[in-house]
């Protein structure tokens, strides 16, 4: 189906079937249950999954491929949260063409400095990449806040002079983004019981460009274009002597995954409006390695998994406060649940970096191959070994 | 021209920080291959060496004025630190006041100690793993530190000034005959500085074990083959590594209050500086230190910023990508290092 | 004729398909419209404290949320009352809010205005929060304020200083209680003058973002108004470490007066530079060298040591105040956590208790009566005197203390001492005024 083989078309059909079932997936708890801090299943949260997962796909296409691992793709990123507020600014609130118009500039940002920067590999390539974001970074947030508005980050006023579009709505507010007239945060609640479901409109833009990009990416992986870049990865020299100019092709690939970047910002910064200069910074480029290496560099479906990882704790556990704890402990006597809320404190709330840190070095110690090799270490475990032979190669790194 | 003087002492102050980290960063990548991305974080612990020491000798034991009161009305509970009870307020006091320069002593031990823990408990087991790997497992013990060290000390910044007599400015300039001040502290963090760096080299230069660790980052099997114990050595240059990452934090600490961030704050220039220096070249690490700190002062000054706005906010980095693109293996480096 | 030719078959089909579609709502019940955004129906409300707990500003977040706590127990009728028991309006009796119980979600902004907005967003879309408080950064509650807006609840900005929060980017929804750039200037001015003369040169170091620039904007008019002159002004980048490079300068520039507008570690940073560069014993033109900072925060003073001792500046609040509300809040806040409250502690607990007074008043948790009923409130005995919350921009005018780090400190927590408490009639300004000029309040949104 869709011109893949059957393997992949069912890792497709999981992947779709799990981002339009999220809602439900993602809420398995009550409201009003004390496990109820555990869901995800809200608008923002589900819109981060998706967008950063489009983002981690296209950076793997870049460093689970060719092996350049890029220290500054966040820059992309913000390129085209910004591309996309200007567009809001001077345009519609049509998130079409911000998407599109933050797609093609990040593009073109890409391009220039991908050409730049792969004159160089190895740890030289990552430096090169890094200086350019965190220039980016520090000139956006000084220097170019005419046009980034610095530190506060570009957000829309009411007296944005909007070509196709008004300013200011009847009721003196500003606009909300749209597609074609469809709200992006509108939200359909269904409440079942103690379950409520939230259905959002942003959100399902977004898992719709989710599943095509990873549709793209899995097109690109079993291309002969991505076989080239894998022969980059393993051994560009052999490749040159061959007679093969192998720079088109990792160009082609840095600018495909910059692409992939712009798309996920421009989507960012359409279900919020705000497009802030921290997300340049070189943390945020960090995060995207640490998500694609978490969740399994060179495969398919890691990177998605890493970013779910890495932000459900960013916005679950950081939620977590001793009132939530103490809510939890209140069956065990009083002084067996100030010692267990003492014991867990550390690792709550402003503790979740180092929660994150710990649970980092677990996986990067035990699961070389990130959180897939996990899934199929507890998937051998399951089947018998016969089956789990046959099911090895399914998400096997690149290489 | 006492601007440009002034701005050179700056720079080759900010240097010594630079130059301390990434010979660090080199010794461990030179010996051990390793990208360690948790250098910063040691010499974040080594500035909290100096800390704990202050605080250490500051622990006091409480009495009660009451004639004065507290925020709350109650009567003020004044307190003494045990070290000026036991050896007289001067004596005590003289000692709480130099803790920053006796937290060398305090530090080196721990740096090391720190060093082997890591080297022999985490590291050792990701030689044959990937750069990615490294990069990665190094960063969440970065993190894990920090955040280790935010619970125990908070997010503030935490004062730790420097001796009394250290304190004040000199007049560098007054045997030229010029106006030169410059704070006496910052001169003594540069003469130490180079005291370390002189150390190492002398300690790889002259010594047979510097020989052999030196012959061991040039051909590591074949050192091995003589039947040289090699990675005992290096397990031990890491510790070495981890102690002047550790002294240069204990140092810095009357410069800027150490807070639990300050190692993430290094990371990346350090390793720009490494790049710059030539991935493996000890010497390079430490020329590229003191250039980039002096470059960054100039840039600081205003001719500078009226030429190129904002120049001031990326000199480090635009120095970074010009020098690889003119002279890929940086300043000394030997070239194909870490090509791949 | 109508030509549908409808059989009574096919017509009990239908209205059989018709009536289970219709049926499918009772099982499956979506929401009920509410009027706006998180209506609270049971016994609880929820209010979100969203804070930094991690980054640098992580201490000052702790405070805030320490303060937060603290309100919510005094509404809900636990502990000693705090400030309730001198707030001139007595419309809260401790039974929460509305007879409603308050509860509490917490999160963490990162002092990084993404992750702000998306911790807001996560307290209004998954546990109700009806109103959101807190920051400790301009650019964050720049964001977030903008957020709440479109989302339709109101904001309560935490430690926001810039003009620019009840400036250009004010927002209907946002209510600002804590001083800002301009009123720091206004009160600096006159005891600069007094104390350093009219004939002086200050040289400026900013912070080279949003916030610095509103400072040196608002400090340098209010002191080239005293007749002092303006060397120069330069930017620092906000992620310098050592301020060396920039110091040095000033020594040879002729100037003889440094204005640090700069905050938290920056501010640390730069100060224990300029002592470290012998700049506070120096002399230029026969006047002793001073150096001043617009901004004070006496937790991150605390980082500087001994070199804030003798330096002016400006805070909202000081815990050694000896007004009742002030003293009653120490009480309560110093005999639960054992330290005095910080400034950015106090801003957020009367913020909480000012929108739930206004919720009392409105009699209704509709964001828009409660802006109704904030706007253009007066109100007395929460520690700064008499005190307006201005309906033009949401700005609060009250008085604003003059500190200085103190030579003898008694304690830790003693470092500043309050020269002087400058009558709100002396900063007050125009709402037009033109360093907060160009942005609109627009109108409130109930959302939903």
């Amino acid at each position: 189906m869709f011109g893949l083989d059957k393997r992949d078309t069912t890792l497709l059909l999981i992947v779709a079937g799990l981002t339009i079932f999220a809602p439900f997936l993602l809420n398995p708890f009550p409201t009003d249950s004390g496990l109820a801090q555990f869901n995800a299943g809200y608008p923002d949260l589900m819109q981060r999954f998706v967008i950063f997962g489009i983002f981690a796909i296209g950076f793997n296409i870049l460093f689970g491929l060719t092996g350049y691992l890029s220290f500054g793709h966040a820059a992309f990123l913000g390129v085209g949260s910004y591309s996309a507020v200007w567009m809001f600014k001077l345009l519609s609130m049509n998130v079409l063409p911000a998407i599109i118009l933050s797609v093609i500039i990040s593009g073109l940002f890409a391009l220039v400095i991908g050409f730049i920067s792969l004159r160089r590999s190895g740890i030289y390539f990552s430096i090169l990449t890094l200086a350019f974001a965190q220039m980016s970074f520090s000139l956006a947030y000084s220097v170019l806040t005419p046009i980034t508005n610095g530190e506060t980050g570009l957000q829309l006023t009411l007296d944005d002079p909007r070509v196709l579009g008004v300013s200011a709505t009847a009721d003196g507010s500003i606009p909300v983004t749209n597609l074609f007239g469809m709200e992006m945060r509108s939200t359909y609640h269904l409440i079942v019981g103690p379950w409520d479901f939230q259905f959002n409109m942003g959100y399902y833009l977004c898992a719709l460009v989710m599943i095509a990009a990873f549709y793209l990416s899995i097109r690109i992986f079993r291309s002969p274009f991505g076989m080239m870049l894998r022969a980059v990865k393993s051994n560009q020299q052999r490749m040159n002597y061959t007679g093969l100019n192998s720079k088109p092709y990792t160009l082609a690939a840095f600018v495909i995954s910059g692409m992939y970047a712009g798309l996920a910002g421009g989507l960012m910064a359409s279900m919020d409006p705000l497009a802030g200069a921290e997300r340049m910074q070189w943390t945020a480029s960090g995060e995207v390695v640490l998500m694609t290496i978490l969740g399994g560099a060179g495969t398919l479906i890691g990177p998605v998994l890493g970013a779910g990882f890495i932000k459900y704790f960013e916005n679950i556990f950081s939620k977590i406060n001793d009132n939530v704890l103490h809510g939890w402990f209140s069956f065990l006597p009083d002084g067996l649940e100030d010692f267990v809320v003492f014991i867990i404190h550390p690792f709550i709330g402003k503790g979740w970096h180092l929660t994150l840190g710990i649970l980092f070095m677990l996986v990067v110690i035990y699961l070389p191959g990130g959180l897939v090799e996990g899934g199929q270490r507890i998937g051998n475990w399951f089947k018998g070994r016969k089956k789990s032979d046959a099911h090895q190669s399914k998400t096997n790194p690149a290489e | 021209m006492d601007a440009f003087l002034l701005q050179i002492l700056n720079g080759l102050d900010k240097g010594s920080a630079y130059a301390l980290i990434a010979l660090g960063l080199t010794l461990i990548f030179g010996t051990l291959g390793v990208v360690n991305f948790a250098h910063g974080a040691l010499f974040m612990i080594g500035a909290f060496c100096a800390v704990t020491l202050q605080k250490i000798f500051s622990l006091s034991f409480e009495t009660v004025d009451p004639e004065k009161t507290d925020f709350l009305g109650n009567p003020l509970k004044v307190k003494t630190p045990y070290v000026e009870s036991w050896f007289g307020p001067e004596f005590g006091g003289a000692i709480i006041d130099w803790s920053v320069p006796l937290a060398i002593l305090f530090a080196i031990p721990i740096m090391v100690a720190v060093g082997f823990i890591m080297e022999r408990g985490l590291i050792k087991h990701f030689y044959k793993r990937p750069h990615a790997d490294q990069i990665l497992v190094t960063f969440g013990l970065a993190i894990v530190l920090q955040e280790v060290i935010k619970y125990f000390y908070g997010a503030n910044p935490i004062p730790t000034p420097a001796p009394d007599t250290l304190n004040g400015v000199a007049n560098l300039g007054a045997v030229i005959g010029m106006d030169l001040i410059y704070p006496v502290w910052r001169i003594v963090y540069f003469c130490f500085a180079c005291l370390i760096i002189g150390a190492v080299f002398a300690f790889l230069q002259f010594t047979t074990f510097g020989m052999v660790v030196r012959a061991g980052m040039a051909d590591r099997e074949t050192v091995g083959l003589l039947g040289i114990n090699i990675d005992r050595r290096f397990t031990i240059m890491f510790g070495i590594a981890a102690a002047v990452a550790g002294l240069a934090g204990v140092m810095y600490t009357p410069i800027n209050s150490p807070n639990y961030h300050m190692g993430m704050d290094f990371l990346v220039l350090s390793f720009v500086v490494v790049v710059v220096g030539g991935m493996g070249s000890l010497p390079g690490a430490v020329l590229a230190g003191f250039v980039l700190g002096v470059l960054e002062s100039f840039a600081s000054m205003e001719w500078a910023i009226s030429l190129i706005p904002g120049i001031n906010q990326i000199i480090i980095y635009l120095v970074a990508i010009i020098i690889l693109l003119v002279r890929p293996r940086g300043l000394m480096g030997r070239k194909g290092v870490m090509e791949d | 004729m109508s030509k549908t030719d409808v059989s009574r078959r096919g017509l009990l089909k239908t209205s059989a398909v018709a009536g289970a579609g219709l049926a499918v709502p009772t099982i499956f019940t979506a929401q009920s419209a509410a009027a706006f955004t998180n209506n609270p129906t049971g016994g609880t409300v929820t209010l979100g404290f969203n804070v930094p707990q991690t980054g640098p500003y992580a201490d000052e977040g702790a405070d805030e949320l320490r303060a937060y706590q603290l309100a919510v127990e005094h509404l809900n009728g636990e502990g000693d009352g705090g400030m309730l028991n001198t707030f001139s309006s007595k419309a809260l009796e401790g039974s929460g809010i509305m007879g409603k119980k308050v509860e509490y979600v917490t999160g963490d902004t990162q002092t990084k205005s993404d992750a702000a907005r998306a911790s807001a967003k996560s307290m209004i879309e998954k546990d109700g929060a009806i109103m959101i408080t807190g920051g400790s950064s301009s650019g964050v509650a720049v964001a977030v304020q903008g957020l709440c807006q479109e989302a339709g609840v109101i904001f309560m900005a935490g430690l926001t200083h810039s003009n620019d929060t009840t400036g250009k980017d004010k927002k209907a929804n946002g209510f600002r209680h804590f001083f800002n750039a301009y009123m720091s200037g206004a009160a600096l001015a006159p005891v600069l003058k007094n104390l350093y003369g009219d004939d002086r040169k200050a040289y400026h170091l900013t912070a080279d973002y949003t916030w610095g620039w509103t400072q040196e904007e608002s400090i340098k008019a209010a002191t080239e108004a005293l007749g002092w002159e303006t060397v120069n002004t330069v930017k620092t980048p906000l992620a310098a470490t050592d301020f060396s490079s920039y110091i040095a300068p000033v020594l040879n520039s002729g100037a003889d007066v440094l204005v640090l507008n700069h905050y938290g570690g920056n501010m640390v940073n730069s100060l224990t530079n300029a002592v470290q560069f012998g700049l506070r014993e120096k002399e230029v033109n026969g006047k002793n060298f001073e150096i001043v900072v617009p901004l004070y925060s006496r937790l991150m003073a605390k980082g500087a040591g001994e070199n804030v001792k003798g330096i002016h500046g400006s805070t909202n609040w000081h815990w050694s105040l000896q007004d009742e509300g002030s003293k009653a809040f120490v009480r309560s806040f110093g005999t639960k956590y054992g330290f005095p409250p910080s400034q950015a502690a106090h801003t957020c607990y009367v913020q909480t208790l000012l929108y739930a007074d206004a919720v009392q008043r409105a009699g209704s948790f509709n964001p828009c009566a409660v802006a109704e009923a904030l706007e253009d409130f007066e109100f007395d005995g929460m520690g700064n005197g008499k005190t307006l919350y201005r309906g033009e921009d949401h700005q609060c005018f009250k008085d604003v203390l003059v500190v200085r780090g103190k030579e003898n400190p008694t304690s830790e927590f003693d470092l500043l001492e309050v020269v002087e408490v400058t009558p709100r009639a002396q900063v007050e300004y125009p709402a037009d005024h033109p360093m907060f000029a160009g942005g609109q309040l627009g109108s409130c949104n109930p959302g939903a």
